[in-house]
């Protein structure tokens, strides 16, 4: 699944980012395949999203959680 | 003999950076620009001991040395140019304790060029209630240099910081990451082709985007092997370095840094809670706002009205201690009165420089471009583009400046197009005695009229902002990728000394920065006003003892005065565009005031003073001189309708000069700030016209 599929609250891991879609930026702020997600607050309409990469808090847009694949942690 | 050594302080944004730069230097700091660009310049000096001063520079927070906005740009090109005077001779990174892992990113990267540089881990203080332990010898061995663990809010350990500065020199300059082991074909070959430079300068040369002095990029690009790499590839590999400089990282801090994470208490998300909830979080975000304007008009009203009674004391004074000649009614007539014009409102600039500043060190400012990002998206705008449109309500400068963290260009030149709608410090003088001259006192719903005006202009400029990037979204035909990345800091009390240092410095650079203009435009307005060609100026007495020879003391100077400036070359000026503002209820003075408003707005004021200055004699209040101004049917000058009318065409009207000037530079051309100009003023005509004749 996408990370923009993920519910309040709900922890997963990063399976894999489509690098050349996502800003070097978020990547260098610990967006990597391995590292844990999760989704703290959406904002009205679903978007954008707060998250917390690995130890980072960010928040990005919808359309930017759409190109990292996620696989949720039991 | 005393020495000096040059410091760079560089980190990521939200590490109390600023902190460290203003516990080391404290008011030794100035603010300027790099000559040519518009990135600001912090530097200050520190003394390190009786021989030794350290110049400090306070480069622009950056999260890598991969640029993604022109500040950070900014901040490669200063690292990769030994030959500049800025060049660090040690490098000071500022980390933040609970984003030690994010932080150190940065560190590797900087280590990598070859420069000294020493590790600042602040917020000590947090480390306790955090659950944080550190091993600092050991992550000194592991990251190969000296760390400083200070807290700048208990000011601890800058006494260390500043030792290690001073031996810089025993500091390692090894690099830490080996890149061949990222692509080891790629970089042998760039390694064998360019022998003589570091392997990480040659990477960061054919990755940024950035001006170099002394590496000739075309070089670089031109030989074959490298240009032949999509872009993509290049991206890879960037991710894989990041990757790599990732597991060194996590190896280094899983030996040196302990976490209890269950020793963290969880302030942040029972803050974020209320602060960014659907519904309570824009109550709240508005509820700030609205006590923001109205402190403002409140709390100012009482130093504004001792300045302007002093100063207009001061000016009579002058007037009569001084002996009479040239020079005293210079500056009893033009100086004082237009400096007058601009101290008035140090008060109210001062106010929101510290609400302002206050939102930012919070952190709370983060959580208003989350709430705002998908509202304003609606209007081609972003939720960063929250910052420029609040900080626009000070001054348009820094606000069009702090466009540059939008990545999205489209968003970002809309947001720097429709920021000057945005109300403005300058104008607020403007506002605040044509309010409190034509809206009458009285309340509602606990409410003062006045007050409400005051609002009801603010959400104009609001609406109109938003309304005008609307229309832009929609005939601008750019398309650029959407980018957007805003980090959530932690909530931070403010530091007293940080709110302080911005409120004075920012408050100072804009009174003597507007100083200058409006003294020069108050001296020539006092030439022009007490000059005129012709017989009608220089023989006004006796014309005018001509046309009323009943007439004596106090009323026939009085009636001299005004012949005598309606005949002076400002009042032949003023007559000349009469005929284009007199639909909109202005007489030809208010028109002089509108001219010498487009070097900046809040000239209009200080114009009517020296004006009204050279036309009488009196001690008087700027206010009492305007409400005494009457047509010739005798009716006040200033009413409901001409005064309502101004205020639009005040709110509507591109009248700055240093706004157009900034404008250029942040969009590289002339096309969008005569866009502005052009249009913005075309409106307010529109707008003010149409107002007056409804009114009136």
């Amino acid at each position: 699944m996408t990370l923009d599929q993920l519910s309040l609250g709900e922890v997963a891991e990063i399976e894999s980012i489509e690098t050349d879609k996502l800003p070097l930026k978020l990547i260098e702020m610990g967006c990597l395949p391995g590292n844990c997600i999760s989704l703290i607050q959406k904002a009205p309409f679903d978007d954008p999203l707060y998250l917390k990469v690995d130890d980072s808090y960010v928040a990005i847009r919808k359309e930017t959680a759409q190109y990292i694949h996620v696989r949720l942690k039991k | 003999m005393s020495n000096s050594l040059n410091v760079a302080l560089l980190g990521n944004p939200n590490t109390g950076k600023t902190s460290v730069f203003n516990r080391l230097t404290g008011l030794t700091q100035k603010v300027g620009n790099y000559p040519g660009i518009t990135v600001e310049k912090k530097e200050g000096v520190c003394k390190l001991n009786n021989t030794t001063k350290a110049h400090i520079l306070d480069l622009p927070g950056t999260y890598s040395l991969n640029a993604s906005s022109m500040d950070e740009s900014f901040v490669i090109e200063l690292l990769l140019n030994k030959n500049s005077k800025d060049f660090p001779d040690v490098a000071v990174l500022i980390t933040d304790v609970e984003n030690l892992k994010r932080n150190l990113l940065l560190y590797t990267q900087i280590k990598d060029l070859e420069i000294p540089t020493i590790l600042v881990i602040n917020m000590s203080d947090q480390m306790k209630r955090k659950g944080i332990s550190i091993n600092i010898p050991l992550l000194e061995k592991e990251l190969d240099t000296k760390i400083a663990l200070i807290s700048t809010r208990e000011n601890k350990g800058l006494d260390e910081l500043k030792k290690l500065i001073l031996n810089y020199r025993q500091l390692s300059c090894k690099p830490i990451l080996k890149l061949s082991t990222i692509d080891k074909d790629y970089f042998l070959n760039l390694e064998k082709t360019f022998p003589q430079q570091s392997l990480y300068k040659l990477w960061l040369v054919i990755t940024q985007d950035v001006n170099f002095a002394k590496i000739d990029r075309k070089r670089v690009s031109d030989s074959t092997d490298f240009k032949t790499q999509s872009e993509s590839y290049l991206k890879r590999l960037q991710q894989k370095e990041t990757v790599k400089r990732y597991q060194f990282i996590n190896g280094t801090l899983k030996k040196g840094l302990n976490i209890d994470r269950d020793a963290a208490k969880d302030f942040r998300s029972r803050l974020d809670r209320i602060l960014i909830h659907k519904f309570w979080g824009y109550i709240i975000f508005f509820a700030i706002l609205m006590t923001i304007f109205q402190s403002i008009f409140d709390w100012s009203s009482i130093p504004q009205d001792f300045i302007d009674s002093s100063f207009a004391a001061l000016s009579e004074s002058v007037k009569t201690k001084l002996p009479s000649g040239v020079f005293t009614s210079l500056l009893a007539e033009g100086i004082i009165p237009g400096l007058g014009g601009i101290v008035i409102f140090i008060p109210q600039i001062a106010f929101l420089f510290l609400f302002i500043s206050i939102l930012e060190e919070t952190g709370y400012m983060s959580r208003v471009v989350f709430l705002m990002d998908r509202g304003l998206r609606g209007f081609g705008l972003s939720g960063k583009s929250v910052i420029p449109l609040i900080s626009g309500t000070a001054c348009a400068i820094p606000a069009v400046m702090a466009t540059r963290n939008i990545e999205n260009w489209k968003e970002r030149l809309i947001t720097i197009l429709v920021t000057p709608f945005t109300t403005c410090a300058a104008r607020l003088p403007v506002y605040a005695i044509l309010i409190a001259l034509v809206i009458p006192q009285g309340s509602f719903l606990g409410m003062n009229y006045q007050g409400l005006m005051l609002m009801g202009l603010y959400l104009i400029g609001f609406l109109m902002a938003l309304l005008s990037a609307w229309i832009l979204s929609k005939t601008l035909k750019i398309n650029s990728k959407s980018y957007f990345v805003v980090e959530m800091p932690n909530y931070k009390f403010p530091l007293l000394k940080n709110v302080a240092i911005t409120v004075w410095e920012k408050t100072r650079t804009f009174v003597t920065e507007a100083g200058k203009v409006i003294l020069a435009i108050s001296i020539l307005l006092w030439i022009l006003a007490s000059y005129g060609p012709g017989d009608d100026f220089s023989n006004a007495e006796q014309i005018i003892y001509k046309i009323n020879p009943e007439l004596k003391g106090d009323n026939l100077d009085n009636k001299i005065n005004s012949y005598r400036l309606e005949h002076s070359y400002i009042g032949i000026l003023g007559k000349a565009i009469e005929p284009a503002i007199s639909p909109l209820g202005y007489d030809w003075k208010i028109g002089i005031a509108l001219i010498s408003s487009f070097a900046a707005r809040e000239v209009f004021v200080g114009t009517l003073a020296t004006i009204y200055s050279v036309e009488s004699n009196s001690e008087e209040t700027i206010k009492n001189k305007m409400a005494s101004e009457v047509r010739s049917d005798g009716t006040p000058l200033f009413n409901l309708a001409s005064g309502i009318s101004l205020m639009l065409f005040y709110a509507f009207a591109m009248q700055c000069m240093s706004t157009l000037a900034i404008v250029k530079k942040e969009t590289n051309s002339w096309r969008w700030p005569m866009i502005q100009l052009f249009g913005m003023t075309f409106l307010a005509y529109i707008v003010a016209f149409s107002t007056y004749q409804i009114l009136a």
